[in-house]
């Protein structure tokens, strides 16, 4: 690295200034300009450089506007902001809409009971939670496979044993795993909140098949999952009155925690970051001080070589 | 300045005392810089941790 910026700027940058002699010819307005090769590569450089990010936003640009679906509205999250952690009471009424509501047609396959420990559940609820579940295990001495209660360690059912049965039961349509969701569409917790709280009539002109309905935030418009959270389709366990956009904020934050459930720990670190680093650039800064101290205290002085 | 003379003298002279110092110096570092940032985390979030609403579901 350090090679590359001395290769391009010039070496006498990085050159130890022990030496009077270099220094004063540095300083002084005598010193040479870059040479006419090194102007041209580096402003032939800037051009394409520059050429190539707007072409990419101008690409990206024109993408997002090329679809016929609406762009979900930014939401004010809880768990937006440098130091904002997620707001654990509405993850754990997240987790009453999923197994109330989304569990009955989507699973949640990577997640595992005892991941809710500590962040949603106690132990002893995640246990119990765990219990209500049947849990194929096996084979056992005999060399059968048998039902089990869950245990902590074991992931989320699923509601199909594979695919074909969810799209068989879904007029073909397949509902989607939901543990990382929120990561894997664009617009992330607004989007899925979007979707949840958007269906509406379809618009005249549009046909939809057998056991489609019309939300402007799913791509094309029809979707064949039907508007599933009204008012009082779920019980929170806190008494929250359970109103659709209510619910559909709580799942949208459970499903994030799902596909991100480092991020308080990350929210954290952030602190961490800038409390190590403003200690280091004090240091840096003193040290820059310290160095330069001989050099900005130093007097130069001129003097012309008389012509014999 | 009496004070950096001293410990100059009885700590950084020596090597076994300089590495001694500079352990004792990391731990006790770590520990309050840890403390402290995860002080702030929990007050900047205060209410919305598992930590503030457990105690509504632990018998
Ligand atoms: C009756 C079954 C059913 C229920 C209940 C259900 N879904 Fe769906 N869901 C589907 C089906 C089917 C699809 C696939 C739709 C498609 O591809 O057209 C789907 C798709 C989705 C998608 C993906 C949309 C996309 O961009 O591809 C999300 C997100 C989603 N559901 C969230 C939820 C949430 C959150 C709940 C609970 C509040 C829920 N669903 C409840 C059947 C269901």
């Amino acid at each position: 690295m350090a090679a590359a910026v001395g290769r391009i700027c010039g070496a006498r940058l990085l050159k130890s200034y022990g030496v009077v002699g270099p220094q004063v010819a540095q300083l002084s307005t005598q010193s040479q300009g870059w040479s006419r090769n090194r102007k041209w590569i580096l402003s032939t450089l800037g051009v394409m450089g520059g050429g190539v990010g707007a072409l990419l936003f101008a690409l990206e640009q024109s993408v997002q506007a090329s679809g016929s679906e609406a762009h979900p509205p930014h939401q004010p999250w809880n768990h937006f902001g440098w130091y904002q952690s997620f707001d654990h009471a509405s993850v754990r009424r997240g987790y009453e809409v999923y197994k109330q509501v989304c569990k009955a047609c989507h699973s949640l396959q990577y997640i595992a009971f005892r991941n809710l420990v500590g962040v949603s559940h106690t132990e002893d609820e995640a246990k119990a939670e765990a219990a209500e579940v049947m849990v194929k295990d096996g084979p056992d001495e005999e060399g059968n496979f048998f039902e089990r209660p869950g245990k902590l360690s074991d992931y989320l059912p699923s509601p199909y044993p594979n695919e074909n049965a969810a799209r068989a039961a879904n007029n073909g349509a397949y509902p989607p795993d939901l543990s990382y969701i929120v990561s894997g569409r664009k617009g992330g917790e607004d989007y899925i909140f979007a979707l949840l709280t958007g269906y509406v009539d379809a618009p005249a002109g549009v046909v939809l098949r057998e056991g489609q309905n019309y939300n402007p935030y799913f791509p094309g418009g029809a979707i064949s999952m039907a508007q599933v959270l009204y008012n009082e389709a779920a019980e929170f366990s806190d008494g929250t009155p359970a109103t659709a956009s209510q619910m559909a904020k709580d799942v949208a934050t459970f499903l994030r925690w799902c596909s991100e459930p480092e991020l308080d720990e990350r929210r954290l670190m952030t602190i961490k970051a800038i409390g190590i680093f403003s200690m280091l650039a004090a240091v840096v800064y003193y040290m820059k001080r310290h160095k330069w101290s001989t050099m900005k205290s130093r007097k130069l002085a001129f003097k012309p070589v008389s012509k014999k | 300045m009496s004070l950096w003379t001293t410990l100059n003298r009885v700590i950084f002279k020596r090597t076994s005392t300089f590495v001694l110092a500079g352990v004792a110096g990391a731990f006790f570092f770590e520990r309050t810089f840890e403390v402290g940032s995860v002080a702030i985390f929990e007050t900047l979030n205060k209410g919305k941790l598992w930590k503030d609403i457990k105690h509504k579901y632990e018998q």
